[in-house]
């Protein structure tokens, strides 16, 4: 980032006189400090500290640290918002683990959902950074149109891409009927809803693509080099140089990639809304964990429940993480 | 890779001219995919009813219908969503860039004992899934009466829970020079002079990237808004197609030319944002992910 370097020698000189005037070497400010008279309690570090942080203190207890304890209380209780919680032990976990209709279907939805999006997501940013990783016309243009729809705002992409998959009048059927093939209903489809959420979630690479474009980009050119001097071929260079150097990078992608990909709801809510079969529709076909629990929660008022489902989703995360973290030493490269 | 081929040999030259023609052509046919949904959305939205479900597909309308974007902000209380958007979006910038630069800076600045495990407290909120907390949220803000208000998607701002915003600054800060604070100081500035004299008019370019990224953010958000506004007037864009789309569809047929005009209008100013600062958000995210 762009901040005068002040600390060579040379760019000192351009300082401010004042400024230049009165820093004193680090050896020297030190003890001068130490040696001053014993100031208000209120200047002080420590004080400053404290009181700088407190917004962001306040904020981690209120919305942050004190909820999660809250719920974790919750998921133990009955709870409807009207009435206050009733203790009833773990029924809310044997219930949702063993009789409730909706969650296992849900935890399944949203395993294939995120065991087929996450490593295609990774593929297809991966492959395109690459591509856009030489240098050749108009990469730039390219690289916004890769970019820009991972920002779009997901209400409004999941509609147009419900109408590119209408069974009858979408864009998508009709393409595939020119090639012969009978398109499926897709959000009307309890087999290929999911495959069309899938898809839909594919066009945000965006975001993975450019932070795997900032790590090729910091490989060394020179590792390729000796690579190529070596007699090694593009795959050759891509398997012993590209891969190791920007494994630190894949790995980033990928617990990012998991923890989003199982907290997704704004695309399955909007996309199964707006093909009118109903949030989380057909037949639960896109009935995302997230979705579950937001029904449960605010349609129902189920909130033990919700809170129950909400647990156990942050330890599949956590777990998910720690495993992950635990095979990072296996594979990622760290220099 | 390719600008390290050997000039001398001119077989390898045709065959990465040839590579490269190959490269471009892949990325043009990936381009007209990510693109082909836009075009068809802008498309949609300029036609006429009937038009939108004309068997083939049109691609051109007959006349472009224009009007369909008067008739969709028209129909659809657009001003008043957008100035709810816009509110709440504004309301998060302003509490963000000030709650993450005070936190930014107490974090850079003071040496105090517990400073890494505040900071990493902070950092491992990151991990959490706004599901996790939702629930209990809901029921203070409602013990608060901010249901119904834009409080609750704002106030939470203003007290640092955006942590990325202070992992950025913080970035950021921890490479402007302490020989400044010491002058400062010795000058006889309080801490919040410094703060808001140095630290921030030299933070500019990472106060900007949090900026977007917020805009963003907030703007594109259907949670929260759908957990705590109800009433339609307080209605976020976002929760305004839904309302929209919810009650076309129960309809015959929703008017998918004015569906397509809203989602569209709705981009507008992600597009234009993303534009302007299309460097800043490239430097966040690789920041992020590179250094992170």
């Amino acid at each position: 980032m762009n901040l005068p370097n002040t600390q060579s020698p040379d760019s000192s000189l351009t300082n401010s006189a004042a400024i230049s005037a009165v820093a004193l070497p680090d050896a020297l400010s030190e003890p001068i400090a130490f040696q001053r008279v014993r100031r208000k309690w209120h200047d002080t570090d420590t004080a400053r500290f404290w009181f700088m942080m407190t917004p962001a203190l306040l904020g981690f207890i209120i919305f942050a640290a004190g909820p999660m304890l809250t719920s974790l209380y919750l998921s133990f209780t009955k709870y409807d918002v009207l009435s206050s919680p009733q203790w009833i032990g773990i029924s809310n976990y044997t219930y949702l683990l063993r009789h409730d209709p909706a969650f296992w279907p849900s935890v399944k939805v949203t395993a294939i959902f995120a065991g087929c999006s996450v490593p295609l997501l990774l593929l297809i940013a991966l492959s395109i950074a690459i591509l856009l990783n030489q240098d050749f016309f108009a990469r730039n243009i390219f690289r916004t149109i890769f970019f820009l729809p991972a920002l779009l705002p997901a209400a409004a992409s999941a509609v147009v891409w419900v109408w590119i998959f209408d069974p009858t009048r979408g864009l998508l059927n009709h393409a595939l009927a020119l090639v012969g093939i009978a398109g499926p209903a897709w959000m009307h489809s309890t087999t290929w809803a999911l495959p069309a959420l899938i898809i839909i979630s594919l066009w945000g690479f965006g975001r993975a693509m450019v932070i795997f474009l900032a790590g090729l980009q910091e490989v060394p050119r020179q590792l390729y080099e000796a690579a190529q001097i070596d007699g090694a071929g593009p795959l050759h260079r891509f398997y012993h140089v590209t891969l190791p150097m920007i494994s630190p990078v894949l790995f980033f992608n990928l617990v990012i990639g998991i923890i989003d990909a199982l907290k997704a709801f704004d695309l399955a809510f909007v996309s199964s809304t707006s093909a009118s079969v109903g949030a989380g529709g057909p037949a639960r076909a896109t009935l995302l964990y997230t979705l579950n629990l937001y029904q449960k929660s605010f349609q129902y008022f189920h909130m033990g429940l919700g809170s129950a489902m909400a647990w156990l989703l942050f330890l599949v995360i956590l777990l998910l993480t720690a495993i992950n973290f635990a095979l990072e030493k296996r594979w990622v490269h760290t220099s | 890779m390719t600008e390290t081929a050997l000039p001398s040999s001119a077989h390898r030259a045709t065959a990465n001219k040839a590579g490269r023609i190959l490269i471009w052509s892949l990325l043009l046919i990936g381009s007209i995919i990510m693109l082909l949904p836009l075009a068809w959305m802008i498309l949609t939205s300029l036609k006429t009813f009937p038009e939108t479900l004309a068997d083939p597909p049109l691609w051109l309308p007959a006349h472009f219908q224009w009007h369909n974007y008067i008739e969709a902000i028209r129909g659809f209380q657009f001003s008043r969503y957008f100035a709810n958007s816009a509110t709440v979006t504004l309301g998060c910038i302003a509490g963000t860039l000030v709650s993450a630069s005070l936190s930014a800076y107490a974090l850079v600045v003071y040496k105090v004992r517990g400073k890494n495990l505040i900071f990493g407290l902070l950092m491992a909120t990151l991990m959490l899934p706004a599901q996790v907390t939702v629930i209990p949220l809901f029921r203070l803000y409602a013990s608060l009466h901010w249901i119904n208000t834009f409080r609750p998607l704002i106030v939470p701002s203003w007290l640092g829970s955006d942590v990325f915003a202070i992992f950025l600054l913080r970035q950021f800060f921890l490479l402007i020079p302490r020989d400044y604070i010491e002058a400062a100081r010795i000058d006889g500035a309080s801490e919040f002079r410094i703060l808001t004299t140095i630290f921030v008019p030299l933070a500019k370019p990472a106060l900007l990237t949090i900026a977007v990224f917020t805009f963003i953010g907030t703007w594109n958000d259907l949670w929260n808004p759908l957990l705590y506004l109800y009433d339609e007037k307080l209605y976020t864009l976002p929760l305004g197609l839904m309302q929209f789309i919810g009650i076309a569809a129960g309809a015959q047929g929703a008017p998918w030319q004015l569906v397509m005009a809203i989602a569209t209008i709705m981009m507008i100013p992600v597009v234009i944002v993303f534009f302007l600062a299309q460097k800043r958000f490239i430097e966040g995210i690789s920041a992020v992910g590179v250094k992170g």
